[in-house]
């Protein structure tokens, strides 16, 4: 054993040496990193919860559920449209080239049409829809917490978790999978687009090619999981927002850690959901 | 709405006598961390009634107010309302009680993206959904006219001043008819004129509907003017509580104080 820390008769030396200092602090800031990580998830569960709980309970807000699904899909639908577009003509573009030099050009449409509408499509959608709405919401709420709209809402005895948060999660769970059917449609006519430049081909045999031998679980699943994105999208933002605390820099926080936070789970949770479809449609 | 979250009947005992409270507060503790905001706070308002509460920043006023209207829990002590204890209420019960409650933010609290006459329809679009629209419309006006706001009802709250705004809250905090009315410094911030114009608007709103009132304010002429009775809190605590003349003859080393420098 060191003879630091220990005195000359011995005894534990009441002052920590410089180093154990040093040690101790790593640690406790490693504990406090910890527990905040797990604290932070548990305040999401708790919001989680009562969200849903005020979800499932009349009055039901239709009017603005309506509103929400409108901002939230509607306005996103350019981008998304923009975005679906752009990924098929970059996947044509790539994919011919790599097919070409394999002798494999006549599984071109197959190729696209499978790695758009499995995952390009919906990730991409995914990672737009988080970067767009989650900004949004976790701005807007964020604002509303500072200045006190929220408690206002409150204090009209109306309960903020069913018309702020429980609307807008539900509006991103139902927009996603359309916005997402929305994505992989422009991407696959764009990517059609880019082929028929370089090797003229009608868009009924491009379709007919790429969708031939495909079954229901190789389309459906991969456009439905992202209703799972959607909640992760809503869910992030609206907890982000609501929780806010300081000024215009609690504002620009919350909606910064909304869009990172959410693109980052949106990218998890499609390992997971990816390796579930798998399992369940074989 | 859900009647299943209404208030309870007000006792009977309770709803014949013109004095006894309709809210009242008895030994309000709550700290935020280590600082003790209040420590043993009790206080009651009849109905017809107005108290103001005042105090030095940061003696627990305002969070008085909000633990009163369930917005923040407080640590122990009970807030009854018509001689029910709020105390454990979830969310939608709470939202009954607040129903009766109009509330005035210190710095309005309007939402910033409804117009002003969207702003004080919105507690009636939510909770009168039976009124028929015009109904609602006709209701608007009227309470913009209480307040002295006719013709402003498509102008956003960016577009007029503060003291308008604070008029448009109290609009929306009047809307759903309430018997209790609570307000966060309903003067701060604003010009004699306004100020003055703030408080006898609260008078006339509290002589025509017979609301009980608590008052949170620094504005000692404001609050002798609107209030029946003053309580002065420091230190979380309520220092004397009575009617202004009250405490002008007080020997209280901190109510001279604060008189003298009010």
């Amino acid at each position: 054993m060191s003879d630091r820390g220990v005195t000359a008769v011995g005894a534990i030396s009441p002052r920590p040496e410089p180093e154990s200092g040093v040690a101790w602090t790593a640690i406790s800031t490693g504990l406090g990193v910890i527990s905040s990580f797990f604290e932070w998830f548990g305040d999401l569960g708790v919001f989680f919860w009562r969200t849903m709980r005020a979800a499932a309970t009349p009055p039901y807000e239709w009017r603005e559920l309506v509103r929400q699904m409108d901002e939230i899909g509607s306005k996103s639908f350019p981008l998304v449209a923009l975005a679906g577009a752009a990924t098929g003509v970059v996947l044509s573009m790539e994919t011919r080239t790599s097919l070409v030099r394999f002798g494999a050009k006549s599984i071109l449409p197959s190729a696209i049409v499978y790695a758009v509408v499995q995952e390009m499509g919906p990730i991409i959608t995914g990672l737009v829809v988080s970067g767009r709405v989650g900004a949004g919401i976790g701005a807007e709420l964020a604002s509303m917490k500072v200045t006190e709209q929220i408690d206002a809402i409150e204090a009209s005895a109306l309960n903020p978790y069913r018309l702020l948060a429980a609307t807008r999660i539900l509006a991103c769970i139902v927009m996603l999978p359309l916005l997402t059917a929305a994505a992989d449609a422009c991407g696959l006519l764009m990517g059609w687009v880019a082929e028929t430049l370089a090797d003229p081909v009608s868009l009924r045999q491009f379709i007919y090619v790429g969708f031939k031998g495909g079954r229901f679980s190789d389309f459906m699943p991969p456009t439905f999981k992202t209703a799972a994105f959607g909640l992760i999208i809503g869910l992030v933002a609206c907890f982000q927002g609501m929780r806010t605390q300081g000024g215009a820099a609690g504002v620009g926080r919350a909606a910064t850690n909304s869009v990172v936070l959410s693109s980052l789970f949106v990218i998890l949770a499609d390992v997971v959901l990816v390796k579930l479809i798998m399992i369940l449609f074989p | 709405m859900n009647t299943a979250y209404e208030i309870p009947t007000r006792p009977a005992d309770a709803a014949n006598d013109e004095n006894s409270p309709v809210v009242a507060v008895e030994d309000l503790h709550k700290s935020f961390g280590t600082q003790k905001v209040l420590n043993g706070v009790s206080l009651s308002v009849a109905r017809g009634k107005t108290l103001a509460v005042l105090g030095r920043s940061g003696t627990g006023k305002s969070v008085m107010l909000r633990i009163i209207i369930g917005i923040v829990k407080p640590d122990s002590g009970s807030v009854l309302i018509h001689g029910r204890d709020i105390a454990g209420l979830s969310m939608d019960e709470l939202s009954g009680v607040r129903m009766k409650m109009g509330f005035l933010f210190q710095h309005a609290a309007l939402y910033d993206s409804l117009t002003v006459g969207e702003n004080v329809a919105f507690p009636l679009e939510h909770h009168r959904k039976d009124m028929p629209r015009q109904e609602q419309h006709e209701r608007v006006r009227q309470l913009l006219t209480e307040v002295g706001l006719e013709g402003h009802e498509n102008k956003m709250p960016s577009d007029i001043s503060g003291g308008m705004q604070k008029r448009v809250g109290l609009a929306r905090a009047l809307a759903l008819e309430p018997d209790i009315l609570l307000l966060d410094e309903p003067t701060a911030g604003l010009d004699p004129i306004s100020s003055g114009e703030i408080g006898e608007l609260v008078i006339k709103l509290r002589e025509q509907h017979q609301m009980a009132s608590i008052v949170v304010t620094h504005d000692l002429h404001s609050a002798k003017t609107i209030a029946d009775r003053l309580a002065l809190l420091d230190k979380g605590n309520v220092v004397m509580e009575g009617t202004f003349e009250e405490l002008r003859a007080s020997d209280n080393g901190f109510v001279r104080e604060f008189l003298k420098h009010s």
